[in-house]
């Protein structure tokens, strides 16, 4: 497309807007900046919803001979006598890994934030496709609608643990989740696979295609490079999950035997033979490891930006670090094995997963060591948003340690699935993220709304939650040591876990504060929405271009010509330039006393 | 005191929720053009200062309650195998300890030391490719050393069981485990899931005279210092078999016979000496997620010695008693040759599931 036409096109949505209708602004919007607020909004909804969900079975772990009568009145059947009812649990752990897997980490914080900083960051009007862009936020609502409704259904909802292992995933004489429950949440799934998939390509293509003058792929700030390489992720995966939730729900209503064989349930032997439980597994984890990464890396991506920013300081390594996220990205797809080491795999295969998994260990350390050096000798602007960054640093650390023991297969026999991988993920992969993308919100929310979230609120906010993540999850690794299995309603059954047992007690303590916390960024975020104070152009002195745009976006992104992009996005504190940054639509033509040999062509 | 608790977290939580909104407030009322909500050299000392004692704090307290939470942890390992493992993860431990320790000092204390201040300016470094080749290589000479000592330990624990192995089986069910023991042939003999009836719950196959002397019991009784080889089945949904004192786990796959193989080095009498506790019983636990009775699914496991072992074992019953099961000639299907006839005796119980 050339400049003319650009403008052109620009030009034509300026006119457009006076004809906008509620509906066309805020439903079926096919803008980038609104269908990223679109996904925000609805992913901070799911995300209170499945907190909510892990506090009342904290409860549960935490106090399990006490009576919470509040429970009958918010759960009816499920809490009588104000006792969780244990399948009903079953059902709270699912779906709070469902959601908080799929719902918050994949869709609210890949279709926020790609869908916000593609097109900004890059130099785009919109994203490729408007239209794919707006049927990928509608899927995604619409199997949020799905999953919720499968809560209330007579029988509860699916209950198999978010991995839905067959047999129990399939047949509903083996756990009530399993029937209507289980139907709707691979309802719910399929349409989630369409709205990854439509937002991923949309993704590629805008990167590849519509990337601004001069913004080569090495001008490209961390942000896009994560985007880019998540969405190649999730095209590549997600159909496998696609297919893998077919077969299991072919085995469900068609008779099939894909995942079962010789069954014996309800006193009568089942028709399913020649099939293989194995085999979901190896589908479901072929995209579930990918997963963690398409999970991890656009906070990885956030947490580069807003750490190099507000260090004032480029970010050390750029390439080192496009280059360890492409062979995380790679390895991810051949390291699925680890989550199957005891599954009666052939030992020998065992031995190859632990020599790929142990090697994601490398570009993870090259990624933790980049983040080090770039805060050495930096000027850290110590904003709200830097602080998720760092614990998101921290917690990357601290989980990607114990993934070392966990993708030991020798180490893994006697903690796999116990506490200690709760702990492991809960850290590496949801709190990291969830630091991500809440560094995320609090550094682009300007860009969002025009408007400034409290700092003060922001300050609490990061402090009870990393307070209460480290509270609650360190602990839990020693549950973990003792032996304690997961997925357990009650440890009445074994007496020699007691005293260990005693250590959810405080576990719970510090999930129910942290958990708390999370109403102060629910609240600030919606008051600033409306009441924070009016953003100034370049809050946080940025270099990349979505601080050129106009506050308040516009259809189109900038009135007028996409700026031209003259160098990369990191020239913070260059020596011999005055301010301490140099926004990347400044050519190197104005910078004389500040380039380095070679940078002026 | 639960209560109690329960009522304090509650009453912050309101608390919190009032400061908040009255601060966005107070906020508000002041007006301005925006320049309070920038940070300022006041919020960044504070925070650094923050980011400091959540260090030194944190760091101390995770020490503390490591230190604090060895009672908590599973007693030495009752299996051969257990104690390498066991070694090696603590290896393990002290390695990453150190990192995480020395990676979170640097982390926090940079975010500390290197706060902004008006005056400073950081220091442009954008890369040093000497510097990233030794923390690539480093890291990864370390892993290599991990990967090769891990592996070794995996193949021997995963290794074929030794030829004078006592097998037994551990049959599992929602919502219980079952044990079937060899017997003197040291052969299990067959079975399949079609020909489970009540009084047959593991399908075990009549006919087959390995089966003649296998012997079935609800406990778990290992002799030890006796190589073990472990078959494991399931009837229904996936089960896992978790031994966490042997440092043990397979999980009971429906469809598929998996194994694990063992030496357990300390009898149930000996544990409770070492650790104090004359109630302590070794445990079989479920750690698959299996159906709402999840969490009671386990059997009680005793390490005995090969006196006592032999005591019990007489006293168990064989899976077919020899007085009770002896079919009279009306009973048997008519074409009946071999196990599989069984198959039609039993098809009237096969039903269509949908």
């Amino acid at each position: 497309m050339s400049d003319h036409s650009l403008e052109h096109t620009a030009h034509g949505h300026d006119e457009h807007e006076h004809h906008e209708t509620f509906w066309t602004k805020y439903v079926f919007s096919t803008d980038h900046k609104m269908i990223s607020k679109q996904f925000l909004v609805t992913a901070i909804l799911m995300a209170v919803l499945a907190m909510l969900m892990s506090m009342v079975f904290r409860l549960q772990l935490g106090w399990p001979d006490h009576k919470f009568p509040f429970l009958e009145t918010i759960l009816g059947k499920w809490g009588k006598g104000g006792k969780l009812d244990p399948s009903f649990y079953l059902g709270l752990v699912t779906i709070h890994g469902t959601i908080m897997v799929f719902f918050v980490l994949t869709g609210g914080l890949s279709g926020t934030f790609s869908n916000l900083l593609i097109p900004f960051q890059v130099g785009a009007r919109d994203m490729a496709s408007g239209f794919l862009n707006m049927l990928s936020y509608w899927f995604f609502f619409g199997s949020c609608v799905v999953m919720c409704a499968s809560l209330v259904i007579e029988t509860g909802p699916a209950s198999g643990g978010w991995t839905i292992y067959p047999p129990l995933s399939a047949l509903p004489q083996a756990i009530a989740g399993s029937g209507l429950g289980m139907t709707l949440w691979l309802v719910s799934m399929v349409l989630f696979i369409g709205s990854a998939l439509l937002g991923g390509i949309n993704y590629v293509v805008t990167v590849i295609n519509l990337r601004t003058k001069g913004m080569s792929m090495t001008r490209l700030p961390l942000t896009i490079w994560a985007f880019t390489i998540t969405a190649i992720l999730g095209i590549l995966s997600f159909p496998v999950l696609f297919a893998a939730a077919l077969l299991l729900l072919f085995d469900r209503s068609f008779g099939t035997s894909f995942y079962l064989s010789d069954i014996f349930i309800g006193g009568a032997p089942l028709h399913y033979s020649g099939g293989s439980p194995i085999l979901f597994q190896h589908l479901f984890w072929f995209l579930g490891h990918p997963e963690v990464y398409i999970v991890l890396l656009p906070a990885l991506g956030l947490a580069s930006e807003v750490i190099s920013t507000q260090s004032r300081k480029p970010i050390f390594g750029y390439k080192a670090m496009i280059g360890s996220m492409l062979v995380i990205a790679f390895l991810s797809f051949i390291v699925w094995g680890h989550h199957m080491f005891i599954t009666g795999m052939n030992p020998f295969l065992g031995s190859v997963f632990v020599f790929t998994t142990l090697l994601v260990a490398i570009p993870s350390a090259v990624k933790v060591f980049n983040y080090l050096a770039t805060l050495w000798k930096a000027n850290i602007v110590l904003s709200p948003a830097m602080l998720f960054a760092m614990g998101l640093v921290s917690f990357f650390i601290s989980g990607g340690l114990t993934g070392i023991i966990l993708g030991d297969s020798a180490l893994d026999i006697n903690i796999h699935d116990n506490y200690f991988v709760v702990a492991h993920f809960h850290i590496v992969m949801g709190s990291s993220a969830i630091f991500g993308m809440f560094a995320g919100v609090y550094h682009w929310f300007p860009r969002m709304f025009g408007r400034m979230m409290n700092k003060r609120l922001g300050y609490l906010h990061f402090w009870l939650t990393i307070l209460g993540v480290y509270g609650t999850f360190f602990p839990m690794h020693f549950v973990g040591l003792a032996g304690a299995p997961r997925r357990y309603y009650a440890y009445t059954a074994y007496s020699g876990f007691d005293a260990a047992i005693n250590i959810n007690y405080l576990i719970s303590a510090f999930a129910i504060i942290g958990g708390l916390a999370q109403f102060i960024f629910v609240i600030n975020f919606f008051y600033s929405m409306y009441r924070g104070k009016r953003s100034t152009q370049n809050p946080w002195k940025s270099n990349t271009i979505e601080w050129t745009a106009p506050i308040d976006g516009i259809h189109g992104n900038w009135p007028g010509e996409i700026p031209t992009v003259y160098r990369w996005p990191y020239d913070y504190s260059k020596p011999g330039h005055d301010d301490d940054f140099i926004p990347q639509t400044t050519p190197y033509s104005e910078t004389k006393k500040s380039n380095l040999a070679g940078e002026e062509k | 005191m639960h209560t109690l608790l329960v009522w304090i977290v509650i009453i912050l939580a309101v608390i919190t929720v009032v400061r908040a909104v009255r601060i966005l407030e107070m906020v508000n009322e002041l007006g301005g053009d925006g320049h309070e909500d920038e940070i300022t050299e006041k919020d960044n000392n504070f925070n650094g200062k923050l980011l400091l004692w959540f260090l030194v704090l944190g760091l101390g307290g995770m020490i503390w309650f490591t230190i604090d939470a060895r009672k908590y942890l599973l007693p030495i390992s009752a299996s051969k195998h257990g104690v390498l493992t066991d070694a090696y993860l603590y290896q393990n431990f002290a390695l990453i300890g150190i990192v995480f320790i020395i990676t979170q000092i640097l982390l926090f204390g940079y975010g500390y030391k290197y706060r902004h201040k008006k005056t400073n300016k950081a220091y442009f470094y954008p890369d040093n490719h000497k510097l990233e080749f030794w923390w690539t290589l480093i890291p990864g000479i370390v892993l290599i050393g991990l990967i090769v000592y891990g592996l070794k330990l995996w193949n021997d624990i995963t290794g074929p069981a030794p030829k004078n192995s006592m097998l037994v089986e551990v049959y599992g069910k929602q919502f219980d485990f079952t044990a079937r023991y060899a017997g003197s042939d040291n052969k299990l003999g067959n079975s399949f899931f079609r020909w489970i009836t009540d009084e047959n719950q593991l399908g075990v196959d009549e006919k087959d005279p390995a089966s003649k002397d296998d012997k079935i019991a609800r406990e778990l009784h290992i002799p030890v210092n006796t190589p073990m080889d472990i078959k494991i089945h399931s009837r229904d949904v996936i089960h896992s078999v978790y031994l966490p004192h042997l440092r043990a786990q397979m999980n009971a796959v429906p469809g598929m016979t998996t194994q694990m193989n063992f030496v357990a080095t300390i009898t149930t009498a000996e544990m409770r000496k070492i650790t104090n506790n004359p109630k302590f019983d070794y445990v079989m636990l479920c750690n698959k997620v299996c159906g709402v009775a999840h969490y009671n699914m386990n059997m009680k496991v005793v390490i005995d010695s090969p006196e006592d072992f032999k005591k019990w074992y007489k006293e168990q019953s064989l899976v077919f008693q020899p007085t009770e099961t002896a079919p009279t000639p009306e009973a048997m299907p008519a074409d009946s040759v071999k196990g599989m006839a069984e198959v039609a005796h039993n098809s009237k119980k096969i039903v269509a599931t949908r």
